[in-house]
C-alpha cells in the first residue's frame, strides 16, 4: 500500500514537470541542493496559496515561510564551527528559538486576537494554554518513553504516575490539609489561609521524586511478569489509583483527595517578589490572567528542555544501552551480566520522575487535581504519542505528544467547525448533513483511525530511531528456541 | 592437575517428568580447554544453562571459584567471570557491532543514572576508555573496521565472532562456547579453532565447548566429557574419548560395537 501510494505521488511529480519542460535525465543532472531548493519553494508555494484561498490571509505568512525554507533547503549536517561540528544542533535551537518567541508573534499584545495566518480546516495556531499543555504531554510522553521506547515494557498505567505528581502539588501546595499551617515559599497564599504551602519549584521535585519512588515499589513486585502479564499489571495499577482518588475523602475519617471534588485551588508557580524586584523573574504566574499565559508556557519548555536533555544523556549512556540491550534480547541480556530487575526499576523510576513532575506542574497550571483527569484513556492516550511520534526516538515522541494533544485541545473542535461551516447546516457551500456535527465526540475514534493510517504507511512512527525502523522493515527477528523463565 | 575452576556436584536438571540432566558431576580444571560432546538431545545446551544460571537446577550444585553460584541469578554468574556464547546467535540484532560489546562490558563499568545525566569527568573517561578497549576486542576477534555495523547486517561467521568478542567484554575467567562452529565452512572452522587455542593463551582463559565437530574437539581440547540422555557416561583425553566403547554406541549405535 504505502509502495503504491509512493508510485503513485512520484508519477504524479514526473508528470507536472514535463509539462514544464524538465524531463527526468535534466532533473537528475541538477545538483542535490538546487533539487533540494525546487521541491521546497514548490511545496511552500502550494501551501502558500491553500492558505490564502482556504484559509485566512495574514502577511506574516510571508516571513514564516521564508523561515521553513531556510531550516529546510541546507543541509546542516557537516556544519562546523572551529572545527567543532555543530550541525546536528542547528535545526533543534531553531525550532527551539521558533517556540521560546511564539508568545510574541503568535498572538497580538492583549493574547487573544491572532498575529499568525488561519490554515484551512485546522483554522488558527494553537492558543498558549495548548502550547502549556503540549509541553506537559510531551514531558510526559518521553517519561513514558523510557519505559516502553527505551527498556521495551508496555506500560498501560502510566496515568497512575501523573496522578501521584498531581496530588502530590495538591496536598503540598494547597489549604487540603487545614489541619496545618505550614508556609515555605507557596505564591499567592493570602494572610491566614491555613494548609501547607511550599513553593510549587520544590513541590515539582518532591513530586518528582515520590513518584519515582512509587515506581520503584510498584515495579519490583511486578517487573518480574514479562510481556503481557507486565502490561496487564499496569492496566490494574492504572485504574486502581484514580478509584482510590475519587473515594479518598474518607479514608478512615480522613480526607486525603477530597474525592470527586478533587483539590483546589493550588498554588500557582512563581518567583515571589525578592526575585521579581531583584532579577525581574515573574512573582505569581497566577496574577496574569487566564488568557495570556506566557510564563507558563516558558517554563515548561524548560522542564522539557531538562527531559530532553536527560533522555539523550541517558540512552547514550551505560544503563541505556543495557536498557535497549533488554528490549532486544532479555536472555541476552542476563547472560552478559546485566542485572533484569534492578536495570528495569531504573526504566520505571526515572519515568515516573518525569510523569510525576508533569502531573504536580498540570496541577499547579489549572488550580487542581481532579480524579476525572486520570482515566485509563490518558495511559492509552500518552502511548499512542510515543508509538505515533516513533518509539524510542526523543523528536518523534515530542511531535507525537504536540500533535495528539493539539487536536485534543483544539484542532478537533476547529476542524469540526470548519466541516460543519461548509458542509454542514447553513453550510457556505453545500449541505450534507443537517444537524451540526459534534466532532471532538469522536475524538478517541479519530485517533484510533490516524493510528491505523499511521501504522500503515508508516510503522516505525512518524520519526522513527534508526533502531525501530531496522526491526520494522526487516522483520523483527524472534527466536525464543528455548526460553529462560523456567 | 591444576585447581578446579568450575564444578558441578550431581546436577540435576528434570522438566516435568524428563531428567534432561542426571546427576552429573562434572569438573573444568583451570586454565584447560574442556569439551562437552553428545548426540543431539543429550542435554548438553540444558547442562550449559545451569551452568550461567539461566535454568536453575532441580538438585544439586554449580561452584565457581570455589564459591557456590546455585540459585544466584544469571548476571551474578557473568560478574562472577563466567562469559558465554549461545547456540542460536542472540546478538542485540539492532545494536552496532561496538554496542554490543559495550553492553556486554556492563558488569565492568560503574556509572549510575546521575553521573550519566551530569556526564561527570568520572563517567566521561570510563566510557571513553570502554570504547577504546571494545574497538581493541572487535579488532582482537576479526572484526576491524565493522564498529558502527548494525548486529543484523553482519555476516553469518562475523555474527559468530561478534558474539565472541561480546562474551569477552564480560572479562570472563571461564569462556562457555556453545556450538560455536555450528554452519562454519572447513575453513572458518580451522580459523576458528586456532582462535580459541589462542585465547587461552593470550587471555589466559578457560575454554568449556560445545562441539559437534570432532575435528574441532579432538585438536583443541584438553579433556572431553561425553554426555547421552543426560547421563555422563565417559570423561577423559580426546584419544582416550575415541576409543571409549561407550561413547561410540552412544553416536553409532550397539551394532557398530559389535562388529568392531
Amino acid at each position: 500500500m504505502r509502495r503504491r501510494l509512493r508510485a503513485a505521488i512520484s508519477a504524479g511529480w514526473w508528470e507536472a514537470l514535463g509539462r514544464l519542460g524538465l524531463s527526468h535525465e535534466r532533473w537528475t543532472a541538477l545538483p542535490t541542493t538546487v533539487r533540494r531548493a525546487v521541491k521546497a519553494v514548490i511545496w511552500t508555494g502550494i501551501s502558500l496559496l491553500l492558505v490564502a484561498f482556504l484559509g485566512v490571509w495574514q502577511w506574516s505568512a510571508l516571513p514564516m515561510a521564508a523561515v521553513v525554507l531556510v531550516l529546510v533547503v541546507p543541509r546542516y549536517g557537516g556544519v562546523t564551527i572551529r572545527g567543532r561540528k555543530v550541525g546536528r544542533y542547528i535545526i533543534p535551537l531553531a525550532v527551539l528559538a521558533i517556540a521560546i518567541t511564539y508568545p510574541f508573534y503568535a498572538y497580538s499584545a492583549d493574547g487573544v486576537s491572532p498575529g499568525l495566518p488561519q490554515l484551512p480546516i485546522f483554522g488558527t495556531f494553537p492558543l498558549m494554554s495548548t502550547m502549556v499543555n503540549m509541553g506537559i504531554f510531551s514531558m510526559m510522553a518521553l517519561g513514558l518513553n523510557f519505559v516502553v521506547g527505551y527498556a521495551g515494557l508496555l506500560d498501560l498505567g502510566y496515568v497512575a504516575f501523573f496522578a501521584i505528581g498531581s496530588y502530590m502539588a495538591g496536598w503540598l501546595a494547597s489549604s487540603q490539609f487545614s489541619q496545618v499551617n505550614i508556609r515555605f515559599g507557596g505564591i499567592g497564599v493570602i494572610q491566614g489561609l491555613t494548609g501547607i504551602h511550599i513553593s510549587i519549584w520544590l513541590v515539582l521535585i518532591a513530586a518528582g521524586i515520590v513518584t519515582a519512588l512509587a515506581g520503584v515499589i510498584i515495579g519490583l513486585p511486578t517487573l518480574r511478569l514479562r510481556g503481557d502479564y507486565l502490561a496487564i499489571v499496569t492496566l490494574g495499577f492504572g485504574e486502581i489509583l484514580p478509584i482510590v482518588a475519587r473515594n479518598g475523602d474518607s479514608l478512615g475519617g480522613f480526607n486525603l483527595t477530597n474525592g470527586t471534588g478533587g483539590i483546589t485551588p493550588i498554588d500557582p508557580p512563581g518567583f515571589g517578589n525578592w526575585f521579581h524586584h531583584h532579577l525581574g523573574l515573574p512573582a505569581n504566574y497566577g496574577a496574569l490572567g487566564t488568557t495570556f499565559d506566557r510564563d507558563y508556557f516558558w517554563t515548561v519548555l524548560v522542564l522539557l528542555l531538562l527531559t530532553i536533555f536527560c533522555s539523550a544523556r541517558l540512552r547514550d549512556s551505560r544503563l541505556g544501552r543495557a536498557w535497549i540491550a533488554i528490549r532486544e534480547d532479555e536472555v541476552a541480556a542476563a547472560a552478559m551480566g546485566i542485572p533484569l530487575m534492578r536495570t528495569k526499576t531504573w526504566a520505571y523510576a526515572t519515568g515516573a520522575f518525569f510523569g510525576g513532575v508533569a502531573g504536580a506542574y498540570y496541577a499547579s497550571y489549572n488550580g487542581s487535581s481532579n480524579p476525572d483527569e486520570f482515566y485509563f484513556q490518558i495511559s492509552v492516550f500518552i502511548l499512542v504519542m510515543v508509538i505515533l511520534g516513533g518509539m524510542g526516538n526523543i523528536w518523534g515522541v515530542i511531535l507525537g505528544a504536540c500533535f495528539l494533544t493539539y487536536l485534543n485541545s483544539e484542532g478537533l473542535n476547529n476542524i469540526g467547525a470548519w466541516l460543519n461551516g461548509h458542509f454542514g447546516p447553513g453550510g457556505s457551500d453545500f449541505q450534507i448533513w443537517h444537524t451540526p456535527l459534534d466532532v471532538p465526540l469522536y475524538n478517541f475514534g479519530i485517533y484510533g483511525v490516524i493510528l491505523v493510517v499511521v501504522m500503515l504507511l508508516r510503522p516505525e512512527g512518524l520519526i522513527p530511531s534508526r533502531r525501530r525502523a531496522a526491526e520494522f522493515h526487516e522483520g523483527v527477528h524472534d527466536q525464543p528456541l528455548y526460553d529462560a523463565a523456567v | 592437575m591444576t585447581e578446579a575452576l568450575l564444578q558441578t556436584h550431581s546436577l540435576r536438571k528434570e522438566f516435568g517428568g524428563l531428567v534432561a540432566v542426571d546427576d552429573v558431576d562434572f569438573v573444568v580444571p583451570e586454565g584447560s580447554i574442556v569439551s562437552l560432546i553428545g548426540p543431539n538431545g543429550a542435554g548438553k545446551t540444558t547442562f550449559f544453562n545451569m551452568l550461567t544460571g539461566v535454568y536453575q537446577p532441580t538438585a544439586g550444585a554449580v561452584v565457581f571459584a570455589g564459591e557456590d553460584m546455585t540459585g544466584k541469578p544469571p548476571h551474578a554468574y557473568t560478574q562472577r567471570g563466567i562469559g558465554r556464547t549461545f547456540q542460536n546467535i542472540r546478538l542485540f540484532q539492532n545494536m552496532t557491532a561496538l554496542e554490543n560489546v559495550l553492553v556486554g562490558m556492563h558488569t565492568r563499568l560503574k556509572g549510575n543514572l546521575i553521573g550519566a545525566i551530569l556526564r561527570t569527568p568520572r563517567v566521561k573517561h570510563e566510557e571513553g576508555d570502554a570504547r577504546a578497549r571494545a574497538r581493541e576486542l572487535l579488532e582482537y576477534s576479526g572484526l576491524r573496521r565493522k564498529d558502527s555495523v548494525i548486529g543484523r547486517n553482519l555476516s553469518y561467521g562475523d555474527q559468530r565472532r561478534l558474539e565472541v568478542a561480546r562474551a569477552l567484554a564480560t572479562e570472563p575467567k571461564l569462556l562457555l562456547l556453545d556450538e560455536p562452529t555450528a554452519g562454519m565452512n572447513p575453513q572458518e572452522t580451522a580459523e576458528f579453532t586456532d582462535f580459541v587455542a589462542r585465547l587461552r593463551a593470550d587471555r589466559d582463559l578457560t575454554v568449556l565447548l560445545i562441539e559437534h565437530d570432532m575435528r574441532v574437539v579432538m585438536g583443541v581440547s584438553d579433556r572431553v566429557t561425553v554426555l547421552d540422555y543426560g547421563e555422563k557416561i565417559a570423561e577423559g583425553t580426546p584419544s582416550d574419548i575415541q576409543k571409549n566403547d561407550r561413547v561410540i554406541e552412544a553416536y553409532l549405535g550397539s551394532a557398530a560395537v559389535s562388529t568392531s
